[in-house]
């Protein structure tokens, strides 16, 4: 079977758009709330999102930092290969603010379990939400649902879901690949 | 992606520069996570390690204890001083009784070189090195080194020297084995009874005079003379020994650049360093422990996760 794309173009620069709007609807100008990306490919939508909402609020302050989940992850010791850590990068207080977790594509929900985990460590958030760009129903192993939605899939699980993104990658593209 | 290339760390000479590379990388983020509010992290919940010392120790033992605490691991303590080995037990009985009690990782100090290896031929579990006799200390040569890294961004092309008792000291060895596989010169510099005859096979310079020593180095290790493993005296006394080889001060201002003092501990203050050199701007002593934990949690979670 042929892979197949899902979002491109200026349909994938409308979803993020989208988004944004969303997630101004609920945090008004982000003075208490505080974007984290999580490694190795949320940062990719977080940065993404961060910069489209200092364009829609000029002059408001968006904090937008990094976090990897490798340390929290419930497979150490469970796969064939090692699991190296990314670099986390939170240069501002997490403790009492709104917190919108981003990733690109939830699947299982481990990693979004894992990254709550790892988010405890620096303090208590007021509230915390997910953010992803793409949501593949019926596959979770965990009871996790994402507040804000890019675009809704159903897969096997043979299949994979790859992002791509400009700055990393040379362009913006969802695509479905048959394995 | 790739982990390290060996299962146990018994010594440097079993590392490859990637080995090495992937430690420091680790390390990074360990220390990142020791400056967070919450410095522990899950990974090695389901690890259980023993932390057998047959020597005594304050820093290494402390320092392994807490990196093992921080990475949520269960952790066992053994002091041979107060065990079963003082009414006769050999090191392999010891060893199997502690792991038929399940445990994963050994942690292993033993006044005799090559107790490590010695130990990984005939049990299961992985055996961390952490000081054998007058042969390796892995673990702290490669907080020395990542304290290099740290003050001048690298170690490739930086001049070390390393001064004292070479001839006693595991430190020595395990320094000048990971310095040079990094790219660093190394110098040692000493009496000539505390340097080993055919160091220089090696890939070391030798320099018996401290002054000149100092002034070619970037950094100057300084080591502790290791009386309790002199059995004959190898120099008349440590009032002469300090007169030639300690570092103080008027030494330090003297000298045509500003160098890094390093000191693996414990320190003799007015011995090998006086007070003022072992507290001055300089000094990275207590850089060097504080990256201590760092590194031995990039050890054990990089061991520990091989297993699966």
């Amino acid at each position: 079977m042929q892979n197949l794309t899902l979002l491109d173009g200026q349909k994938f620069q409308i979803t993020i758009q989208r988004l944004c709007r969303q997630l101004i609807e609920n945090h008004n100008d982000f003075s208490d709330s505080v974007i984290i990306g999580i490694q190795p490919r949320g940062i990719y939508l977080a940065k993404r999102i961060a910069e489209e909402l200092r364009k829609i609020l000029p002059g408001k302050t968006i904090l937008q930092g990094d976090l990897d989940i490798t340390f929290y992850r419930d497979d150490f010791r469970r796969r064939g290969e090692q699991l190296v850590p990314n670099q986390t990068k939170i240069d501002f207080i997490t403790e009492g603010k709104k917190v919108i977790m981003m990733d690109d594509v939830l699947w299982t929900g481990r990693t979004i379990r894992a990254a709550m985990d790892a988010l405890q460590a620096f303090g208590r958030p007021e509230k915390v939400e997910l953010l992803v760009l793409v949501d593949r129903r019926y596959s979770r192993h965990l009871p996790v649902a994402a507040d804000y939605t890019g675009i809704e899939v159903d897969s096997i699980a043979s299949q994979k879901v790859v992002v791509s993104w400009k700055e990393a990658d040379s362009e913006d593209r969802i695509v479905l690949v048959n394995e | 992606m790739a982990g390290l290339s060996t299962r146990h760390l018994l010594g440097i000479k079993d590392l490859n520069a990637a080995d090495i590379q992937l430690i420091f990388e680790t390390a990074d983020t360990f220390k990142s996570v020791l400056n967070r509010p919450i410095k522990k992290v899950p990974s090695l919940r389901d690890v259980t390690i023993a932390n057998i010392f047959f020597e005594n120790s304050t820093r290494t033992r402390l320092s392994f204890e807490l990196a093992e605490r921080r990475l949520s691991a269960d952790v066992v303590n053994f002091a041979a001083s107060s065990s079963s080995v003082s009414k006769g037990e050999t090191l392999i009985d010891t060893v199997n009784n502690i792991l038929a009690m399940k445990v994963d990782l050994v942690v292993m100090r033993h006044p005799y070189a090559g107790a490590g290896v010695f130990l990984s031929k005939h049990v299961k579990a992985q055996i961390v090195n952490a000081g054998d006799g007058a042969h390796e200390h892995p673990t702290q040569a490669l907080l020395d080194a990542f304290s290099i890294r740290e003050k001048y961004g690298d170690v490739a092309g930086k001049k070390v020297v390393i001064v004292g008792d070479i001839l006693h000291s595991r430190v020595a060895l395990s320094n000048i084995l990971c310095l040079k596989q990094l790219g660093a010169e190394v110098m040692v510099c000493g009496p000539t009874t505390l340097i080993p005859k055919y160091i220089g096979s090696l890939g070391v310079k030798v320099e018996h005079n401290l002054i000149k020593a100092l002034n070619w180095c970037d950094v100057a290790n300084m080591l502790r003379i290791q009386l309790e493993r002199q059995d004959i005296k190898y120099f008349p006394s440590l009032r002469e020994y300090t007169m030639l080889y300690g570092l103080n001060k008027q030494i330090l201002d003297g000298l045509d650049k500003k160098i890094t003092v390093m000191h693996p501990g414990p320190i003799n203050r007015g011995v090998e360093i006086t007070s003022d050199v072992a507290d001055s701007k300089q000094s990275i002593i207590l850089d060097q422990v504080e990256n201590g934990v760092a590194i031995r949690m990039a050890v054990l979670y990089l061991l520990a996760g091989q297993a699966s």
